[in-house]
């Protein structure tokens, strides 16, 4: 988490450098990745839309951790339930209530950032490892309760639930695939314009004053159960938000996508990405989406084998992730830069 | 003769399972006053600053500022009646800049929600440049302008002093804890920061509990010296009243680190 001693910090890897000009590294960086990620789309299949559309969701959940861990020093390993929480609130809302997606979607938010603001209070009383196998129940506990016999009728059981996939508005002349990825892109857009937002201001800094020091913190006045239960409602309200886009876009909800390895898998792309860089998520969800698949490409059989391989690479090579070369590109575009 | 004290310490008791660290301390601190809180190692300075701090809870007595108990107060609401510290072992916040943990420093002079957060509604950004501009002017008071966008952990010893004073005058503090501020300071260092405390207490009318170890600086910045021993008070009274006294000579003398 240190290894970017001089660039300050700099969590949402945005702040323009003092005196320079305001089209600075990182932003045109920002502003290239975007441009691509709206252009690529339109000449790519629908199954490879598909699975961008599924790296901008779980950068959508990657980056929520990153709010809770790289930011307020709270460790989940449970994010996977409230990603399902999300994808259940909006498939019940939408298959038996008739709630437009558009509406299901940031309710889904409003419900996972009221349990993940409850479990807050409990997590209080937790530090450390403590708290990461409190979460690690949230995550096991997940499925099972889906399954439940009891809310059946609702959840579909064993067999999930089957959800609409929504159609283009306005008659646009795209595919579903299409469509569904440019909705969660500029969703995705606009959470991680809020959390740049949110972290850069009195919030923000509170949290990261809970996350280095709780005691002289308090003693500055910052109320740690408050911001602490915030944050933990934000970042399990967008992770909602993302298990809610996960639910359109595979039309289908079931138990078993959300166990436990599917948290652990989260926590692995905020790894990937850099703890407490946001612009990582994007990366580290890419990681976790292309990698498995490339390693199962290697051999069919030693696909996890070979997987560990590469996450043993990345962690020995860059124990920073992707900010880690970010950071490390920057400083040789500067150099090139200042030869001229 | 005098009205109020702006601080009360009224028979003040701390016991950590068995050790008494605080015995019956009461003291009074005069508005616009240093007082030097003396004693060596283990004499319960720390406690007290702690149980100002409403970190530690004492077992007896009360705490008054401006003649109100501040004993049910959480310890985030400190800052509110005007309590400001340092840390004896620095308390900074590593991976923020210098700037921005002088800015938490203001964080109970500032409100926001996390809503108009992360809108960057105009009020919050009206109130973020009036704090800049505020976090600029300590920020020159202090001399910290060259290390101001730096991470705190990379930075020495003495500067992480300086930007932890910075960090509790932003808060503006009626009433300013210092927990050994010379300690690791070289003499020429210990001699400006003598002055740096008395201009804070003359240009800003902050009133000074000062713990130090250093007698020097005590002797000559402090108005009125307290002086404990395995958490009594030993003495009060003018820095050449406590100096002169033979209790006060006597612990000094029996401890090894003076
Ligand atoms: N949290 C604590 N738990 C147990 N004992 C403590 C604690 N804090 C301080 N003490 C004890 O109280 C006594 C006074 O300590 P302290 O206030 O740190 O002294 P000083 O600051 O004067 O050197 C010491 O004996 C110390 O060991
Ligand atoms: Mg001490």
């Amino acid at each position: 988490m240190s290894t970017a001693q001089d660039t300050s910090a700099d969590i949402a890897g945005t702040r323009p450098a003092a005196g320079k000009s305001i089209l600075t590294v990182p932003l045109v960086a920002s502003l290239a990745t975007l441009g691509l990620l709206i252009v690529v789309p339109l000449f790519l299949k629908n199954f490879v839309v598909f699975q961008l559309t599924m790296i901008v969701i779980y950068a959508i959940a990657i980056l929520s951790l990153n709010i809770l861990t790289g930011a307020s020093g709270q460790v989940s390993l449970g994010h996977s339930a409230f990603f399902a929480v999300g994808a259940y609130a909006t498939g019940i809302m939408m298959e038996h209530a008739n709630v437009p997606y558009l509406l299901a979607i940031p309710i889904a938010g409003v419900i996972c950032f009221v349990i993940g603001f409850l479990f807050g209070f409990p997590a209080l009383r937790l530090k450390g490892v403590y708290l990461a196998l409190a979460t690690f129940a949230l995550a096991v506990a997940a499925p099972p309760l889906f399954k439940l016999g009891t809310f059946e009728h609702w959840t579909g059981g064993v067999q999930g639930l089957l959800v609409t996939k929504p159609e283009p508005p306005f008659g646009l002349d795209i595919s579903q695939d299409r469509y569904v990825y440019y909705l969660s892109l500029t969703i995705a857009l606009i959470i991680y314009l809020l959390s740049v937002n949110l972290l850069n201001s009195r919030s923000g800094r509170a949290l990261m004053a809970i996350r280095d020091n709780e005691i002289a913190a308090s003693s500055m006045g910052v109320d740690l159960a408050l911001y602490k239960t915030l944050a933990f409602g934000i970042s399990a309200g967008f992770t909602g938000i993302a298990g809610a886009l996960g639910a359109i876009t595979v039309a289908y909800v079931a138990p078993d996508a959300y166990t436990f390895n599917f948290a652990i898998a989260l926590f692995l792309g905020m790894v990937i990405g850099g703890v407490g860089w946001l612009p990582g998520s994007l990366a580290g969800a890419a990681f976790i989406v292309f990698v498995p698949n490339i390693a199962e490409g290697i051999s069919k059989g030693l696909s996890y084998a070979v997987f560990g391989v590469f996450i043993f690479a990345v962690i020995f090579l860059l124990p920073n992730g992707a900010r880690q070369l970010a950071y490390y590109l920057y400083a040789q575009i500067k150099k090139l830069v200042s030869r001229f | 003769m005098q009205g109020q004290p702006l601080l009360a310490v009224r028979d003040v008791s701390v016991v950590f399972g068995g050790i008494v660290a605080l015995n019956n301390v009461s003291f009074d601190l005069r508005q616009g006053n240093i007082l030097g809180l003396i004693g060596p190692n283990g004499a319960g300075k720390t406690t007290l600053f702690n149980c100002l701090s409403r970190l530690y809870q004492p077992s007896k007595g009360d705490i008054l500022v401006d003649g109100a108990s501040i004993l049910s107060r959480p310890a985030h609401k400190i800052c509110d009646v005007g309590i400001g510290r340092t840390f004896q072992n620095v308390a900074l916040f590593p991976n923020l800049s210098v700037a921005d943990n002088i800015r938490v420093g203001a964080h109970s002079h500032t409100k926001s929600d996390i809503v108009s957060d992360a809108l960057h509604l105009p009020w919050t950004r009206r109130q973020e440049h009036t704090l800049n501009e505020r976090v600029d002017e300590i920020i020159a008071y202090l001399d910290l302008q060259a290390v101001q966008d730096q991470l705190v952990s990379g930075l020495p010893f003495g500067t992480q002093k300086r930007v932890e004073l910075a960090r509790a005058l932003a808060a503006e503090p009626k009433i300013l804890l210092l927990d050994e501020p010379a300690g690791g300071l070289n003499h020429e260092e210990v001699h400006v920061l003598g002055d740096l405390i008395r201009r804070i207490r003359d240009d800003r009318k902050i009133t000074v509990l000062l713990v130090e170890h250093h007698m020097g600086l005590v002797m000559s910045i402090a108005d009125h010296v307290v002086a404990l021993n395995f958490g009594s008070k030993l003495a009060e009274g003018t820095p050449a009243q406590v100096q002169s006294n033979p209790d006060v000579i006597k612990a000094y003398l029996g401890s090894k680190d003076q």
